[in-house]
C-alpha cells in the first residue's frame, strides 16, 4: 500500500499540451504503470486530439466523465494555475497536484477559500509532485532514484527530497510514498497532513520529514507527532545559515518577525521526539540508526 | 519587491488613506522648494531608503525653518544611513521626502500580512505605534489585535470599528479610522502585496487619523499584472549582484563567507550552505540555478560568484532530476574555461546521467575536485578554502 496514489490511480494532466506538460507527461508515462495511469489531458482548444496517445478533453469534468480519473496534475503557467485548481475542485476530483511555480499568493488565497468544504485534496503549488515507487509517479522527480519500500518521505523542497530519497535508496531503504508539498506560503497539504496519512498507512514503517525556514508548519507537525505518531520520524530543516529577512528562493522560505528560523524549528522537533540531524548528508544514516535501534 | 515610503503613501492616498502632504526630492534645492511650496512652519525631512529604522539612524529630522530644511537635506542626502536592517555598511540616501509637520496625539500600528496558518489576509493592529511590531509581539502580545479577513466580505465595518476602538482611536474619529483600515485592506489585495504597514498611524490634535509612514512589500510572482508597481522599483536600493542574477533567472543572495555555492533547487541550496558551515566553512552566497539550467546560466552563475572579492573556493552541488548531469558538467567546464577560474572548484553530481557528467569533468583537463557525496564535497571545499 501507499498514500494518496498507487498503480490503479487514473490521472488527468492539465496543461499537458504545453512544452513542460508534454515533457513530464512523457516521463510519467514511462515510469512503472504510467502508461495505464495517465489517461487524459485538458485543453479547451485541442479537445478531440491525441497527444502521445493520450486523448485531450475540453474540460476536467469532460475528462473525468470519459475516463473515470480521480486525480489531476497541473503544469499550467502561473497566471492560470489557480483557475486550473479551481476547475479540478469543481469537478470534484479526489486529489489535485499543482507543479506550477510562481503562482501569485492572492490567487492562492482565493482558491484555498473556495476549497473550503470541498472534497478535493491539494498538493502544491510549486512542488515536485508525489511518487509511489514501482507503481506511479505524478510530477517532475527523477523516477530512477526511488526504490520500493517502507519509508515515507515528505518535504517542502524538490531537489532536497531527491537527496533524502537518494540517501535512503543507497542504504537499501525503499520508500512507500514520497510527497513534495512545495515551497509556497499558501498551499495545500502541510507536513502534518502527510504525517497523518503515513501514520495510518500499514505499509509505512517510518518517515523522513524535510523542512525549511519560514512559517511554523514544522513546529505544528512536531507537536502533533509527539501526541499521535506511532512510527519513528527523522527530521532535517534547511536554512540554519539563512539570514533573517532574505527570501531563500521559495516564496515561503523567509525568516520574518522572529518566526521561522531553522534552529527554533529543530529545537521544537527534538523536544517532540523527532530524530533530527543537522547534517543534510546524514538523513539516510540517521534513519538507519533509528531502525537498527 | 519593496518600494519607498513616498511611493507607498501615493498608493495609500489612492485608496482613501490620508497622509501628510509631501514631495519627493532628489536634491537640496528641490527640498527647499518643496518646503516653500508646502508652506507652514514645520517640516519633516525623511531619508527614503528601503530599510526600516531610519529615524534612529539619523535619517529623519524635524526642520523649523527653511534654513534647517536646507541644512538637514544636505546632511541626509548622500549619507550612508545605517539601521538594523541595512547591515554595517549602510545604505546611501539618494531620495528625500519633505512633508508638512503633524501634531501627534497618539501613535498606533496597523499592518496587513498573508497569514499562512489561517490562509487568509490578517490585519494586525496595536496601540503601541512607532515601535517595531516584533518587539510588541515579544513583550506585550496582548496589545496586538488580529483580524483574519474573510475574502468574500473584505474587512467589514464592524470588524474595522472594533479594532479602531481596541487600539484607542477616539470614537469621534472611528468612522474615519474604519475607512483607513478598509482602504489599507483594499490596497493590499488590489496591488498584490505580501506586507503592508503603517507605523505609526497617528491621531492628530484635531482627531484626524493619518498615515505617517508607509511600508509595502509586493508579491514578485504577481508583478506581471502590476506594471504600476514595477514602475516604482528603485534598482539603487537592491544588491547589484542580485539584480544581475535576476536577469538570468537565477536566485542569488550574497552572504559574508568565502565559499561560493552553485546548487539546483532552493532547499538543496540552503542545505548546501548549512553543511559548509557544519564542516567549519562559511558560505559566500545562496545561489539556486533552478530546474532548467543551461550552459549559459551556469556561466553567468560563475561570473556572479567571482565578483565577490572574498571568494576562496566554489562548490557546485547538483542533484540532477530533470536537469541532466552531463548538461550541467558541460556548463561547468565551459564556464570554468570562459571565466578563467582562479579558485579551487569542487563539484558533486548526483542523479540522471551522473556517470557521463563525471566523465566530462574528468576529461576536461581542468583541476576540478570531485566530491563523492554532499558531505565529501563539503569537506573538500572547506579544506580548499582554507588552503
Amino acid at each position: 500500500m501507499s498514500i494518496l496514489i498507487n498503480k490503479d490511480t487514473r490521472v488527468i494532466t492539465q496543461g499537458m499540451t504545453g512544452k513542460v506538460g508534454q515533457f513530464h507527461t512523457f516521463h510519467c508515462k514511462q515510469y512503472a504503470n504510467g502508461a495505464n495511469c495517465f489517461v487524459a489531458g485538458v485543453n479547451p482548444k485541442k479537445a478531440g486530439e491525441q497527444f502521445d496517445g493520450i486523448p485531450v478533453y475540453a474540460s476536467v469534468l469532460d475528462a473525468k466523465k470519459a475516463t473515470g480519473a480521480t486525480v489531476s496534475v497541473i503544469y499550467v503557467p502561473p497566471s492560470g494555475a489557480a483557475a486550473a485548481i479551481d476547475e479540478a475542485v469543481e469537478a470534484e476530483l479526489d486529489l489535485v497536484i499543482c507543479i506550477t511555480e510562481g503562482v501569485p499568493v492572492h490567487d492562492m488565497l482565493k482558491t484555498r477559500y473556495k476549497m473550503q468544504g470541498k472534497k478535493t485534496i491539494l498538493i502544491g503549488p510549486n512542488c515536485p509532485g508525489l511518487i509511489t515507487p514501482d507503481e506511479i509517479k505524478i510530477g517532475i522527480m527523477p523516477g530512477h532514484i526511488h526504490k520500493k519500500g517502507r519509508i515515507g518521505v515528505v518535504s517542502r523542497s524538490g531537489t532536497l527530497t531527491y537527496e533524502a530519497v537518494g540517501q535512503l535508496s543507497a542504504l537499501g531503504y525503499g520508500q512507500s510514498s514520497c510527497v513534495g508539498i512545495g515551497g509556497d506560503p499558501i498551499n495545500g497539504l502541510k507536513h502534518i497532513d502527510v504525517l497523518r496519512l503515513f501514520n495510518d498507512d500499514p505499509e509505512t514503517d517510518a518517515v523522513v520529514m524535510v523542512g525549511e525556514i519560514g512559517g511554523t508548519d514544522e513546529e505544528e507537525c512536531a507537536r502533533w507527532i509527539k501526541d499521535h505518531m506511532k512510527k519513528p520520524v527523522v527530521g532535517f530543516i534547511a536554512g540554519v545559515t539563512a539570514p533573517p529577512g532574505k527570501r531563500m528562493g521559495h516564496a515561503g522560505a523567509i525568516i520574518s518577525g522572529g518566526q521561522g528560523g531553522a534552529n527554533e524549528k529543530l529545537a521544537v522537533m527534538e523536544e517532540c521526539g523527532i530524530h533530527i540531524t543537522r547534517n543534510p548528508a546524514e538523513m539516510g544514516r540517521t534513519m538507519q540508526k533509528v531502525l537498527k535501534g | 519587491m519593496k518600494i519607498h515610503e513616498y511611493q507607498g503613501k501615493e498608493i495609500l492616498r489612492e485608496f482613501g488613506v490620508p497622509t501628510p502632504r509631501g514631495v519627493a526630492c532628489f536634491s537640496i534645492e528641490e527640498a527647499v522648494a518643496a518646503a516653500k511650496q508646502l508652506g507652514g512652519s514645520v517640516w519633516v525631512v525623511k531619508a527614503q531608503i528601503h530599510a526600516g529604522g531610519r529615524g534612529k539612524g539619523g535619517g529623519v529630522k524635524v526642520a523649523k525653518s527653511l534654513d534647517e530644511v536646507r541644512q538637514f537635506a544636505g546632511q541626509i542626502l548622500g549619507m550612508h544611513l545605517i539601521t538594523h536592517q541595512t547591515g554595517p555598511e549602510g545604505q546611501v540616501v539618494r531620495r528625500l521626502l519633505v512633508e508638512e509637520g503633524a501634531q501627534i496625539v497618539k501613535e498606533l500600528y496597523v499592518g496587513m500580512v498573508v497569514d499562512r496558518v489561517s490562509q487568509r489576509v490578517a490585519l494586525l493592529a496595536s496601540s503601541e505605534g512607532g515601535m517595531e511590531i516584533e518587539e510588541v509581539a515579544k513583550h506585550t502580545p496582548e496589545k496586538i489585535h488580529t483580524v483574519r479577513i474573510d475574502p468574500t466580505t473584505g474587512l467589514t465595518d464592524a470588524e474595522a470599528s472594533k479594532v479602531a476602538r481596541d487600539i484607542g482611536i477616539p470614537d469621534v474619529a472611528n468612522a474615519q479610522a474604519v475607512k483607513v483600515l478598509q482602504g489599507l485592506y483594499r490596497a493590499f489585495v488590489e496591488k498584490d502585496a505580501m506586507l503592508a504597514e503603517i507605523n505609526p498611524l497617528i491621531v492628530t490634535a484635531d482627531n484626524r487619523v493619518v498615515a505617517l509612514d508607509a511600508k509595502f512589500n509586493f508579491d514578485s510572482n504577481a508583478l506581471y499584472r502590476r506594471p504600476e508597481i514595477v514602475a516604482m522599483r528603485d534598482l539603487d536600493e537592491e544588491d547589484p549582484a542580485e539584480i544581475e542574477a535576476s536577469k538570468f533567472d537565477l536566485s542569488y543572495i550574497q552572504l559574508d563567507g568565502n565559499i561560493g555555492c552553485l546548487v539546483n533547487g532552493a532547499g538543496l541550496a540552503m542545505a548546501t550552505m548549512d553543511i559548509i558551515k557544519l564542516y567549519g566553512g562559511s558560505p559566500a552566497n545562496f545561489l539556486d540555478v533552478g530546474g532548467g539550467a543551461t550552459a549559459e546560466k551556469v556561466t553567468e552563475a560563475f561570473k556572479l560568484m567571482l565578483r565577490n572579492p572574498n571568494l576562496k573556493a566554489i562548490l557546485v552541488n547538483i542533484f540532477g532530476g530533470i536537469m541532466r548531469c552531463d548538461v550541467i558538467a558541460e556548463g561547468v567546464v565551459a564556464a570554468a574555461r570562459e571565466v578563467h577560474l582562479n579558485v579551487p572548484l569542487v563539484v558533486r553530481l548526483e542523479g540522471t546521467n551522473v556517470e557521463l557528467g563525471k566523465k566530462i569533468l574528468a576529461d576536461s583537463g581542468l583541476p576540478i575536485i570531485s566530491g563523492n557525496d554532499m558531505a565529501d564535497a563539503a569537506q573538500k571545499v572547506v579544506a580548499a578554502a582554507k588552503g
